[in-house]
């Protein structure tokens, strides 16, 4: 418990980091970005227009604290500001509609990109020696590829010369949008090709970080006692080696989902896939600061919510951990 | 050092890398073209003139591969330069002076390990003025200094309590000199890695952030090649050659940077090693049931 409590107030410290380097960004880089949309408009806007927007930036009004404690007092009622690009839309609804795209997505491809890199691990580590261990160039060059470059051959292969599966979209608009199954049906046609793209990028960091836990796991009195019992391989490789190898992989796999996050904004704006990456994409393009912002807080906090979930989940799962506290 | 160039590992990877090193140094002078020079010969596949094809509006796709490895590799480096010296100082200090210090210092290394870095850089890319070469650099090294800094801590929690440490202090050398001249040569090896492997984080997100049009688009890197073959349709007329190349070489400069990496894991860490082990575990079962 008092593990847990120590993480939390860990996530609670770095919450309010995130929040306040969003707060200091737009103050600390050379110019703020009302001057930087001025500057890029040639001065062709008004100076009520210019004073307005400093408002709605919180730019104005007083000492920085006083600046800060207003900014955060908005945070608190979820006030993120208006969206210049969606103008008069509320940065808070773009990023609502967005968001269960991108989580939908990024954690159906997370969790099959475990399931699958976790078990070729176990077997890499468990088969050391044979031709399996060729597998550790190939996940060295995976671990390096561009997610965004996966995501252009795929759409190249399947999209273009196969014509297979659809390269653009979340879901094709001929369908009635709702709970309905050709809606549905349509939804995971859309997201074949951009759940291959984070599932490939990411698996090689799965599969290298099971199989090195698992060596050392092997080395284990237990496993060799274990194995002297007569047991099957497979019941010593499942029950034994592989079911305590995993436990420090969750922690490694909680902190890879920021990384995660990150690289699917690449892969979401291959694919056009109406998420919070494509969002994040036309707030750069549009200079939309107040969208951009509110945009790399949710991102952090849900990185930190997953992680927070990752660490209760550990706790659950290694006795160990419990008796720590 | 013999040793060294007995791992297979380590000797593909150092072969990559300095294909790579030769190719951004001397490549140019062989290429000779400009690189963003057209031609009337747009999206044209490879041939003998264009050995990689050329781009919609005709420049010549290896002229735009080689200079490009200059600006990738250039900004990976000098990022990870950046990034390094930080992670050193943070995870130095921190780690021999303890108490607050080293409390404040390794709060602020796990919320940058924490926090997602390409969204980061991204926002701050959007709000840099300029976007030279030295700019992406230091947004991209402000995001990857987190991991080399609680490596280099830990290490230097260890070594903290050793005797020639213990007697350096004893005979009154200052914390600065033990820290930099009695710690830190030490700490080579590890520093070598976490360089290797932010040089590869930094190639990364110079080319996300170029392929989102966030880096200077007038230079040639690796990812303003994709940038511009993503905006041109080359994958709908099916121009594989405008980007199968730059993807393909940061793939294979990070897989040279990775072996180089395992290969140094595996002469610190012998366990990991991948030979023998079937012949050893074979033994041992033998042992065990006989």
């Amino acid at each position: 418990m008092r593990y847990l409590l120590r993480r939390l107030g860990f996530y609670l410290i770095t919450a309010w980091a995130a929040i306040t380097i969003n707060f200091l960004i737009p103050r600390l880089m050379p110019g703020d970005p009302v001057d930087l949309m001025v500057a890029r408009m040639n001065g062709q806007i008004d100076p009520d227009a210019i004073e307005s927007m400093k408002k709605s930036f919180g730019l104005t009004g007083g000492s920085i604290w006083s600046q800060y404690w207003d900014y955060l007092g908005n945070l608190l009622h979820g006030e993120l500001g208006r969206s210049i690009t969606f103008y008069p839309t509320h940065v808070s609804s773009v990023i609502g509609g967005a968001l269960p795209w991108t989580i939908g997505l990024v954690g159906i491809a997370t969790i099959i990109s475990y399931l699958i890199g976790t078990s070729l691990g176990v077997v890499a580590a468990w088969r050391r020696g044979t031709w399996l261990d060729s597998i550790l160039p190939t996940t060295t060059f995976l671990q390096a590829v561009p997610y965004f470059w996966v995501a252009l051959a795929l759409v190249m292969v399947f999209g273009v010369s196969l014509s297979w599966l659809p390269v653009s979209g979340a879901y094709s608009l001929d369908v009635t949008t709702g709970f309905n199954g050709p809606f549905v049906a349509s939804v995971l046609y859309h997201a074949i090709l951009p759940a291959i793209t984070i599932v490939v990028a990411s698996i090689a960091d799965r599969v290298m970080g099971m199989r090195n836990v698992m060596v050392t796991t092997l080395g284990e009195d237990y496993v060799t006692m274990a194995e002297a019992k007569g047991l099957t391989s497979r019941r010593v490789m499942w029950r034994y080696a592989a079911r305590n190898a995993v436990l420090p992989n969750i922690t490694s796999f909680s902190l890879s989902l920021g990384f995660v996050v990150g690289g699917s904004v690449l892969t979401e704006i291959v694919f056009s896939y109406p998420g919070i990456g494509s969002v994040l994409l036309k707030a750069v393009e549009n200079e939309d600061f107040p969208l951009m912002q509110g945009i790399f807080l949710i991102i952090s906090l849900a990185v930190l919510a997953a992680n927070l979930l990752a660490d209760i989940a550990y706790v659950a799962l290694d006795p160990r951990t419990r008796q720590e506290a | 050092m013999r040793g060294i160039l007995r791992s297979p590992k380590i000797v593909a990877g150092l072969l990559i890398l300095a294909f790579f090193v030769v190719l951004a140094v001397l490549g140019p002078l062989l290429v000779g073209a400009d690189p963003t020079k057209t031609s009337g010969a747009g999206l044209a596949g490879p041939s003998a003139a264009h050995w990689l094809g050329t781009t919609q509006s005709g420049q010549d796709v290896l002229a735009q591969v080689v200079y490009g490895a200059r600006i990738s590799m250039g900004v990976g480096v000098l990022s990870a330069l950046i990034a390094t010296a930080l992670s050193i100082v943070v995870g130095l200090v921190g780690g021999y002076v303890g108490g607050v210090v080293d409390e404040v210092l390794s709060l602020i290394t796990n919320i940058f390990l924490v926090l997602p870095a390409l969204p980061l850089v991204i926002v701050l890319a959007g709000y840099l003025p300029s976007r030279g070469v030295m700019s992406v650099a230091a947004v991209i090294a402000v995001t990857g200094w987190a991991w080399g800094a609680r490596v280099l801590r830990a290490q230097t929690l260890t070594l903290r309590g050793r005797d020639y440490v213990q007697a350096a202090k004893a005979g009154g050398e200052r914390a600065w000199r033990i820290v930099f001249a009695e710690i830190l040569p030490v700490e080579f090896p590890v520093i070598a890695t976490s360089f290797l492997a932010t040089v590869l984080a930094a190639i990364l997100a110079e080319a996300g952030l170029s392929f989102l049009g966030l880096a200077n688009l007038s230079t040639v890197s690796w990812g303003t090649m994709l940038y511009f073959a993503q905006n041109n349709q080359a994958l709908l007329v099916g121009a594989w050659w405008w980007f199968i190349p730059p993807g393909l070489c940061i793939a294979l400069i990070g897989a040279g940077l990775g072996l180089l990496n395992f290969g140094i894991d595996e002469i610190a860490n012998p366990r990991l090693r991948t030979v023998l082990p079937k012949r050893a575990r074979r033994a041992r079962r033998a042992e065990v049931t006989s």
